[in-house]
């Protein structure tokens, strides 16, 4: 297993912003390789924003983003399409091809990419179902799964090529809690046995502490945080205890910028 | 002061840049085609529902086209006695202007704007992005086939509309009305040209299945991705389809007649 100075992917100095609207002002983040790492933060801070900065298909206006050792921004677009291949990632919404079923679904990638025989992708596609629980599910077509079956089905497909490193973006959101249990194990287990490298985004503080080797916080474009699970806990800076433990008061405001509400209310 | 000309300044830049985005899209979808090589399966998939779909509303509409020319050309051809040249007045509009320009027509209201809301809601659902993350390019696997399937369906489409119209026409005008069978394909035969006539016709259609087909196509790749925004692009892909080809068809037939 790498050690901890082996860093699978290093943000420097990353600033991005849509419009007029600054979502990251300088932010350094390491993720370890063969390491569980969480990113955490409110809703509406950037952090679907920041999984797609490192899946090559943002670019953002200053820093870099190194991975295995190459800044992805400057990449040339066959060169992405090749280091894409080396990373899976699983979307809020999980984004499953609506014209196919699932087992379609999750052969697609395997389908696109190699030149196994069709009996050889069943088996793998049966295996990767099998692993979320959907076996039974191979049929239905995406509008016939329920939300949380859906993420299900799109884990499956972001781990059909057996990537290096998988996004998962909320993958928790929406699970009752025997699947929520089941992909806990899955994502602990995946990353122990195949030594994956696992980066989550998750409002699920306790699950996510509970897998994760390293914590980041961000919030208001920046990192307000980061260290072990253990270190977060027992941190006192007020922006992480504010998260971590749900307080509504605190640095990290609850409302989106405006203008005070009784001016708002008042005003005509 | 010079508000108004910041302005100007402003939008034609937008409007260029615009200009020069699409551009090298349509040059990336084309070179797209080079990986459906291998993979003929997903252009026939698209040609069966760009094409094959379009299919019935094109063969009625071509026979109700045919029959009114039928009919009109039967009335004005009568006061000079040329009624016997019914046929070359049918398979000539029908050829030259009515088959493409109104199949072209058709096409966007039935293909294009569907084309354009699929692709519209694969983006809305992240399914475009989803396939970025895949590795497979959205270019070469979404637009490329869509694109190249509209371009061979659409003369396809014409020949049949045209083929279905004459037929139109011999149904009102040597059935209904009298005019001499063999003197109707015999005149048609006569007088309408392949060089200039057919193959016009077809020059037209191939140029009227790009412009539509990538219309609709890049609509939908560049549309906002919300409800809003693919019924707007819905729109403008119509809107957009119809004026274009009518444009495009005085401009192409200004430079046939030529
Ligand atoms: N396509 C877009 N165009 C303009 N602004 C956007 C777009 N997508 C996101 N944003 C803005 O970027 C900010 C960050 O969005 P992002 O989706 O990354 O948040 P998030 O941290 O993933 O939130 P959540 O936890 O709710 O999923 C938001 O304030 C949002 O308004
Ligand atoms: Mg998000």
């Amino acid at each position: 297993m790498p050690d901890n100075e082996d860093n699978l992917v290093k943000i420097r100095g990353l600033h991005f912003a849509r419009g007029s609207s600054k979502i990251f002002t300088g932010v350094d983040i390491d993720i370890p390789g063969g390491k569980i790492t969480a990113i955490m933060g409110p809703s509406g801070t950037g952090k679907t924003t920041l999984l797609k900065l490192i899946g090559g298909q943002i670019k953002p206006q200053q820093g870099t983003i190194h991975f295995h050792g190459e800044n992805i921004p400057s990449m040339r677009t066959r060169k992405l399409y090749e280091v894409r291949k080396k990373m899976g990632m699983l979307f809020q919404s999980g984004a499953l091809l609506t014209d196919m079923s699932v087992y379609d679904n999750i052969a697609f990638p395997l389908r696109e990419h190699t030149q196994l025989p069709e009996v050889m992708i069943r088996d793998l596609v049966i295996m990767k179902l099998q692993a979320v629980g959907l076996r039974g599910a191979r049929h239905l077509m995406p509008s016939e799964l329920s939300g949380g079956m859906a993420r299900r089905a799109a884990l499956a497909r972001a781990i059909a090529l057996d990537p290096e490193m998988i996004l998962y973006d909320e993958p928790f959101t929406g699970q009752d809690p025997i699947s929520m249990g089941v992909l806990v194990q899955l994502i602990r287990s995946m990353n122990k046995a195949l030594g994956l490298t696992s980066v989550i985004v998750s409002h699920d503080i306790e699950e996510t502490m509970a897998i994760a080797d390293k914590v980041y916080i961000i919030s208001q474009g920046k990192v307000v945080g980061h260290g072990s699970p253990d270190e977060i806990d027992k941190s006192d800076s007020p922006w992480i205890n504010q998260f971590v433990h749900g307080e509504a008061d605190g640095p990290v405001p609850f409302h989106y910028q405006a203008v005070p509400y009784k001016e708002d209310l008042l005003a005509q | 002061m010079f508000d108004w000309f910041a302005k100007i300044g402003r939008s034609s830049i937008d409007f260029f840049a615009r200009f020069g985005r699409e551009m090298i899209l349509f040059i990336q979808t084309v070179i797209g085609f080079a990986s459906l090589i291998p993979r003929p399966g997903l252009i026939i998939a698209q040609m069966y529902s760009v094409g094959v779909r379009s299919m019935l509303i094109i063969l009625v509409s071509g026979f109700f086209v045919g029959m009114v020319l039928g009919l009109q050309g039967y009335n004005t051809l009568v006061d000079f006695g040329a009624e016997e040249s019914l046929g070359v007045v049918v398979a000539l509009s029908l050829v030259r202007e009515l088959g493409p320009v109104v199949t072209a027509l058709l096409y966007a209201g039935r293909a294009g704007s569907a084309l354009m809301a699929e692709i519209g809601l694969m983006k809305a659902t992240e399914q475009l992005s989803g396939l970025e993350m895949m590795a497979v390019n959205p270019v070469n696997r979404i637009l490329a086939p869509r694109l190249l399937a509209g371009i061979i369906s659409m003369p396809l489409l014409v020949a049949m509309f045209s083929a279905v119209g004459v037929f139109g026409g011999y149904l009102v005008g040597v059935d209904m009305l009298g005019v001499d069978s063999g003197a109707y394909w015999s005149q048609m035969q006569a007088k309408v040209d392949y060089n200039d006539d057919i193959v016009n016709g077809v020059i037209k259609s191939f140029a009227f299945g790009i412009v539509t087909t990538w219309i609709a196509v890049y609509e939908g790749y560049s549309c906002i991705p919300t409800s809003e925004g693919v019924s707007r692009a819905t729109t403008r892909t119509v809107v957009y389809s119809a004026l274009t080809v009518l444009g495009l068809d005085f401009l192409l037939t200004a430079l046939m007649l030529d």
